[in-house]
């Protein structure tokens, strides 16, 4: 997708400016929170689990190379083909490679972020394969020929209204006079157009979750079942996944599943959580006669032993969008690529680059909420602090903030030259607030444009402190 | 154990560059504080800034040279005690990880384990219990983020405004959710910084209190700008003011008239 | 150079400091032979009685309907019972499963029932599943000659039976058990882990049942045998 993560501001002035969306982000705020808390407190065990799922993702991370063979082995001994994707447009070559060895006119899709990152819908169909997306959110997101807001909740910055008048322009066969007012006549239409569109389809492609090195098996969870619709009903199955998505053993899952739900929407387990091992087996009634499994790697690799390795410890469960105040403002569509919220923030800039994403990692109060609820414990404000350093170093950030905070720093860094310049300015600027505070203030545009800037008091403490100790001196004398 | 009495016991304060140049009076209360809660205080004039502005815009060569020079010019005393959660927090949780290893990692070890925020220093440390003040009138409290995420302050402030003769505290909705100054980021993003900041004045409004406090100066700044700005009447100050008894200054924002 | 030998030779140049190959490769192997437990919530461990009456709530909190009967032999007047109180026809789709396949289906002469995979237009479908989760009211099915997975998802009633004696307390203990049934490192094809109906909250967040799996989910705990 284009990468519009360089206009930000211009996207969040936008984001900002539509009622709309607010309405809808307050949909964010109000739910997921409440419900990630309750989930939470639910469990005695939770936060031990947190750091049970960081030492995994850790020790996997640590051994990545020798768990993603044990992987590989188990997935061909099982009698499914391991595919390995440097970049995106290799994953997109293999993917279709494999649609075409199976002549295939119609693909359903379960939701993947991954096939988002490799921009895989519209490859597919430049090259004469229909891809459907099957997930609800995703579904009316594609006809809107727009992009995820959300990496667990896609359509969340949309209201019923929009989804209807959707609808009615794709859904023509169907009766004009049916009532499409409320979510449940929403629901029950897309449900009966896609039935249609899994028996149509020649193959299936999923996400996954996690990939388990024990038993060479892919794992999605979802709550609606069109994973498993996608995945059970066509000839083929394809597995797109990047490759930090691996953990050890069934054990392992067991521990990162009780945080995930409960993290992303709140509850102790999704509806279906579905492990899939290899293709249908000899006398088995249903399932794919083909299972693939794309590994994609697009910059991942580049991430180990450098600072930014705990980033992919990330499970994808949302709670640190859900979670932040920048997101609840602006949406995901002002971050400008595939991933929103603060794990975009660290995420993006490694795999578009810093000099795209530069303003994604600046776009935070550092308030830390996403870290102290993310499951698996990833320091994203120490992550994107991470990234205002080499963005600092490679002198990246405006000239004005630089030469800025470098003036400051020559002050701060010189403790009397400090005292000498505050002692005047300060008492100064004072005497100009007369009233408290001001209502707009050279080079303060940023501040006074919103608020008044409260004026100083008068002189600075220290000038005061010195006086009052001086004081002290004489009255002892 | 700790055979020395409170008053041999020193404390350097670390009075934040905000506190310095905007609000003496929050310096002036913690100095009371910390004076009737029995220790020494003592201010080192060679002090300027935490460093957070370098160290948030990726300098980190500045914000080492800072550091270093507030660890030499602190780290003899007992305690270094700040009125501020993100001061605060500067030292103690982001210094060590400032330095690798070698002597500075050890110096940065050693003060970071002295450094204490105001409020969490007299309830944790100093053991008080209750002050002996009197403000009457309902205050809603705003836990700014640094301390509440990185130094557990939550419970403290409460329990001392609790002890205030004649105060109410009303809560406000999310009283946890940030308020949109992050330093420099409500002057990188005003725009966003802005509806942050609207959300929290609403939640201030909800609360119904007359007055609205905190531990942070830079947030306090914030919300009493934007408040004053919608023309709220809500009067704000640094928690530290109202637990020393000294709101003989006008509210933050506001002159004598 | 192939995109495989290039993506992990970039991982084992990166991890490689510290530890050599060899030791790492050992490392892993030994972890995932052992395959260590975590953190198992003490939730799921009760006795037996308690272990099935909070599968039952727990089931029933994410709004699956749940029965006991006494005994498998009660099963298809269950499922006859459940078409009947819904107006739904006197028809289900079943697997030839050996422990449904046991039960006296003759007893209900006017159910009629459809065998193999199942097809879009089934109102009901009926598995056994060979386990229950009390941690998380959660029913777990797999896949083989006798189980289509089709019966778990078309259908848009799918009732489920499952021994009260297969509930178990935790995850851990399921993983174990299909350890021991299809030998370390090997799974049937799909493993299904249910927790209620299929649901969405897409739009608006506003949760709705029924999205594209089964629209009711009706868990039948056999008490006996």
């Amino acid at each position: 997708m284009e990468i519009r993560s360089p206009a930000f501001k211009e996207n969040a002035r936008a984001a900002l400016d539509d009622p709309q969306l607010r309405h809808a982000l307050e949909h964010v705020k109000s739910g997921f929170i409440v419900k990630r808390a309750m989930a939470a407190e639910a469990l005695p065990e939770f936060e031990k689990l947190r750091d049970s799922s960081k030492a995994i993702k850790d020790e996997t991370l640590a051994n990545l190379d020798k768990y993603l063979e044990a992987y590989e082995t188990k997935v061909t001994e099982s009698g499914g083909h391991v595919h390995w994707a440097e970049s995106a447009a290799d994953a997109r070559d293999i993917i279709l490679k494999i649609c075409q060895s199976v002549g295939a006119r119609t693909v359903t899709k379960g939701k993947s972020m991954i096939s988002e990152e490799i921009e895989l819908n519209d490859f597919l169909e430049g090259n004469g394969v229909q891809p459907v997306e099957t997930d609800l959110g995703e579904y009316i997101i594609q006809l809107r020929g727009e992009h995820p807001s959300h990496i667990i909740a896609p359509a969340v910055h949309l209201a019923r209204s929009q989804v209807e008048a959707d609808f009615r322009r794709v859904h023509t066969h169907l009766p004009v006079d049916r009532d499409l007012t409320e979510p449940v006549t929403l629901l029950s239409e897309a449900r009966k157009v896609l039935r249609a569109k899994y028996f149509q389809a020649d193959v299936g492609i999923t996400g996954a979750n996690f990939l388990v090195a024990e038993t060479g098996t892919s794992v999605i969870v979802t709550n609606e079942g069109n994973g498993d619709l996608t995945q059970i009903l066509p000839k083929v199955h394809i597995v797109l996944a990047s490759i930090e998505k691996i953990v050890p053993t069934l054990s392992d899952l067991s521990q990162v599943l009780r945080v995930l739900a409960r993290s992303a929407t709140g509850q102790d387990m999704s509806v279906y959580t579905t492990l899939s091992t290899g293709p249908r087996r000899a006398g088995d009634p249903d399932g794919p006669e083909q299972y693939h499994v794309v590994l994609l790697d697009n910059g991942r690799s580049s991430m180990i032993g450098t600072e930014f390795q705990e980033m992919l410890r990330c499970i994808r469960c949302g709670a640190c969008m859900n979670h932040c105040p920048v997101y609840h403002a602006v949406g995901g569509h002002t971050y400008g690529w595939v991933y929103p919220g603060p794990m975009g923030s660290v995420l993006t800039p490694s795999l578009i680059g810093v000099d795209k994403a530069g303003h994604l990692p600046n776009a935070s109060t550092f308030c830390g909420r996403c870290e102290a609820v993310c499951p698996v414990r990833i320091p994203l404000p120490k992550m994107m602090r991470h990234w205002r350093e080499r963005e600092f170093s490679r002198r990246l950030n405006p000239a004005t903030q630089r030469y800025g905070l470098k003036a400051w720093a020559f002050f701060a860094r010189r403790p009397r030259l400090y005292r000498l310049a505050t002692s005047i300015g300060i008492p100064v600027l004072s005497l100009f607030g007369g009233r408290g505070r001001f209502k707009s203030l050279p080079l303060a545009g940023g501040w006074t444009r919103h608020r008044d800037m409260p004026a100083p008091e008068g002189r600075t403490f220290m000038q005061e402190w010195k006086q009052r100790e001086a004081q002290k001196q004489g009255a002892r004398i | 154990m700790n055979q020395q009495t409170p008053q041999s016991r020193r404390v350097g304060l670390f009075v934040t560059c905000l506190v310095d140049l905007f609000r003496p009076s929050i310096g002036f209360a913690s100095v009371k504080l910390l004076e009737d809660a029995g220790y020494t205080v003592d201010v080192p004039m060679a002090q300027t800034c935490c460093g957070q502005p370098a160290y948030n815009s990726g300098d980190r060569e500045d914000t080492i040279a800072i550091a270093r020079k507030t660890i030499e010019t602190f780290e003899d005393y007992d305690y270094i005690v700040a009125p501020s959660g993100s001061c605060a927090g500067m030292l103690k949780k982001h210094y060590p990880a400032l330095f690798k290893d070698g002597d500075w990692a050890e110096r940065a070890k050693a003060f970071s384990a002295k450094v204490y925020e105001l409020t969490s220093f007299l309830t944790d440390v100093a053991g008080v219990d209750h002050v002996d003040v009197v403000h009457p009138g309902s205050v809603t409290y705003h836990d700014s983020c640094s301390g509440l995420r990185e130094l557990g302050i939550r419970e403290q402030p409460r329990k001392l405004l609790r002890s205030v003769g004649g105060l109410e505290i009303k809560e406000m909705p999310e009283s946890d959710v940030c308020c949109g100054f992050g330093g420099t980021f409500c002057v990188k993003y005003p725009d966003i910084s802005n509806r942050i900041v609207e959300d929290k004045t609403d939640s201030i409004r909800q609360s119904g209190a007359k007055t609205l406090l905190a531990g942070d100066l830079g947030c306090l700044m914030n919300m009493a700008g934007k408040l004053q700005r919608q023309g709220s009447d809500v009067e704000v100050r640094h928690v530290a003011e109202v637990l020393a008894g000294m709101c003989d200054t006008p509210a933050i924002g506001r002159r004598k008239d | 150079m192939s995109g495989r030998e290039a993506i992990l030779n970039r991982l084992r140049v990166a991890l490689r400091e510290g530890k050599d190959d060899a030791t790492r490769e050992q490392a892993v192997q030994a972890r995932i032979a052992a395959a260590p437990r975590g953190v198992v919530p003490m939730r799921g461990r009760l006795p037996d009685d308690d272990r099935v009456t909070l599968f039952c709530a727990m089931a029933q909190k994410v709004s699956a309907t749940v029965e006991r009967v006494g005994s498998s032999a009660n099963v298809p007047g269950a499922v006859a019972a459940y078409l009947r109180q819904r107006n739904l026809p006197a028809r289900v789709r079943m697997g030839a499963d050996a422990r449904l396949g046991a039960m006296p289906w003759n007893t209900e002469p006017s159910l009629e029932i459809d065998s193999g995979r199942a097809q879009d237009e089934d109102l009901a479908g009926v598995s056994h599943a060979i386990a229950g989760i009390a941690e998380t009211g959660t029913v777990v099915l797999h896949s083989g000659q006798d189980n289509p997975t089709t019966v778990n998802f078309l259908p848009e009633h799918h009732l489920v039976v499952v021994r009260a004696k297969d509930i178990v307390g935790d995850l851990e203990t399921v993983f174990d058990q299909v350890r021991q049934t299809f030998g370390k490192g090997h799974m049937p094809r799909t493993l299904n882990f249910i927790t209620g109906p299929s649901r969405s909250a897409d739009i608006e967040q506003t949760l709705l049942l029924g999205a594209h799996g089964p629209r009711a989910l009706h868990v039948i705990v056999v008490d006996g045998d």
